[in-house]
């Protein structure tokens, strides 16, 4: 009998996908990942909703509710929970709008700036509730591993992934862990 | 015959007024700092440089040297402490790495990537700080300062200039401009000055260089900043 796949999920709250995009970056390597694991809710698969799993991983920060739902289902349905790339760790490039009021950045953005329909912020009830700062996924779940970078690299992923993979304690060479 | 001290086990010479730091320096020992540069009167102020004397936890850049010290600076208790001192400091400004010029450069970073930070740990101030880019040639991000100080002690025994300054105390602490406006165009700093080459991290920048070396290629993408400082020069 072959042993039981470990099931992964990922997904981007929020972040630019850069770290997706350095994920796919392994190249060939990702068949052998995809020997040893099976694809949850990722947007490879373009499963809506997260199910049990023993290791998911987060990138981007939390910058509105839907966002604090999506890393909820995540803490509740994933044994180990990552977050990968800067705006999971320290709110990265959305946390520049931190120290500028919420609605001033609305109105620098959908109406002074040109170009827009109608020159409305929008206000639409499906559209999730943004928060008036943006937050690493830490600070509102608990998170297990850290991988930085700004994407962290493939090679770096590739070095995590493996560790994890085989029960090993993830640990980055000095030349894989960078914040940029 | 030379007086000595005891660092990590290992015998390190000294002369007369050196500090355990200097002591270490000398001997091409890293002990992690931000604060301290060889080239200024210490400050202290940092507390990454703290080793163990005799028992007892002080800052090697202040703790004069003294025949038969038991030092221990690269113990796991001790680098976890600088570890969450480095966490602090990045909480407590607002470190974008990707977003600043001096990545690569930088010694906070630096200091972070060589005690193997993975994360900041601590909920994040964000706090609302002011950046100065009134003065054609430099720039100052007070995002970025961690108030060690090294621009006021370079601008005021270097440039003689006394440029900058520390206003305020703890958390309220600021890094105020010498100029009846208080912005760096009205003071006469210039892009060739000392105060502009001692930043440890991107607080103070010169205009128009930041990426003339890329991402990438910089001082310690590739070296740790332990190799850096005891392989040659102090960057």
């Amino acid at each position: 009998m072959s042993e039981r796949k470990i099931r992964l999920a990922t997904c981007s709250l929020a972040g630019c996908f850069g770290c997706h995009m350095s994920f796919l970056d392994i190249d060939e390597r990702l068949f052998d990942l995809l020997e040893r694991v099976e694809f949850d809710r990722t947007p490879l698969t373009d499963i809506k909703h997260c199910g049990p799993c023993d290791v998911g991983i987060v990138e981007g920060g939390v910058c509105n509710a839907e966002n604090v739902h999506v890393l909820r289902e995540f803490r509740n349905r994933c044994k180990v929970l990552v977050a990968i790339g800067a705006c999971a760790i320290n709110g990265g490039i959305p946390a520049m709008r931190n120290n500028i009021d919420l609605w001033e950045c609305f109105q620098e953005v959908y109406q002074y700036e040109g170009g827009l329909e109608g020159g409305q912020v929008p206000n639409d009830p499906e559209l999730p509730l943004p928060f008036d700062k943006v937050h690493p996924v830490y600070e509102v779940v608990k998170v297990d591993y850290f991988l930085p970078g700004c994407p962290p690299s493939a090679d770096a992923i590739w070095k995590f992934l493996s560790d994890l993979l085989a029960g090993r304690e993830p640990k980055l060479d000095y030349g894989m862990l960078h914040y940029d | 015959m030379s007086k000595t001290i005891s660092l990590d086990g290992q015998t390190v010479a000294f002369a007369e007024g050196q500090t355990i730091m200097d002591a270490a320096m000398a001997a091409g020992i890293y002990i992690p700092h931000l604060c301290h540069n060889p080239e200024f009167r210490p400050h202290g102020s940092c507390k990454l440089c703290t080793v163990n004397v005799n028992g007892r936890n002080v800052a090697s850049c202040t703790m004069p040297a003294a025949e038969g010290q038991q030092v221990l600076s690269d113990t796991e208790e001790l680098n976890a402490e600088r570890l969450a001192l480095t966490q602090m400091l990045f909480v407590e400004g607002n470190h974008l790495c990707p977003a600043c010029e001096k990545s690569g450069n930088c010694q906070l970073q630096a200091v972070a990537y060589y005690l193997g930070m993975m994360s900041p740990r601590f909920n994040h101030f964000y706090p609302q700080r002011e950046v100065d880019a009134s003065h054609p040639e430099v720039l100052l991000d007070r995002n970025r300062c961690i108030y060690c100080e090294l621009c006021v002690r370079a601008s005021r025994e270097v440039d003689g200039k006394n440029v900058f300054g520390l206003s305020g105390r703890g958390i309220a602490t600021t890094l105020v401009v010498n100029s009846t406006s208080g912005r760096l165009g009205d003071t006469a700093i210039a892009a060739s000055d000392k105060a502009m080459q001692v930043c440890p991290t991107g607080a103070l920048l010169v205009k128009r260089r930041g990426f003339v070396v890329p991402i990438g290629e910089r001082i310690y993408d590739h070296r740790s900043i332990k190799e850096v400082q005891t392989g040659g020069g102090h960057e």
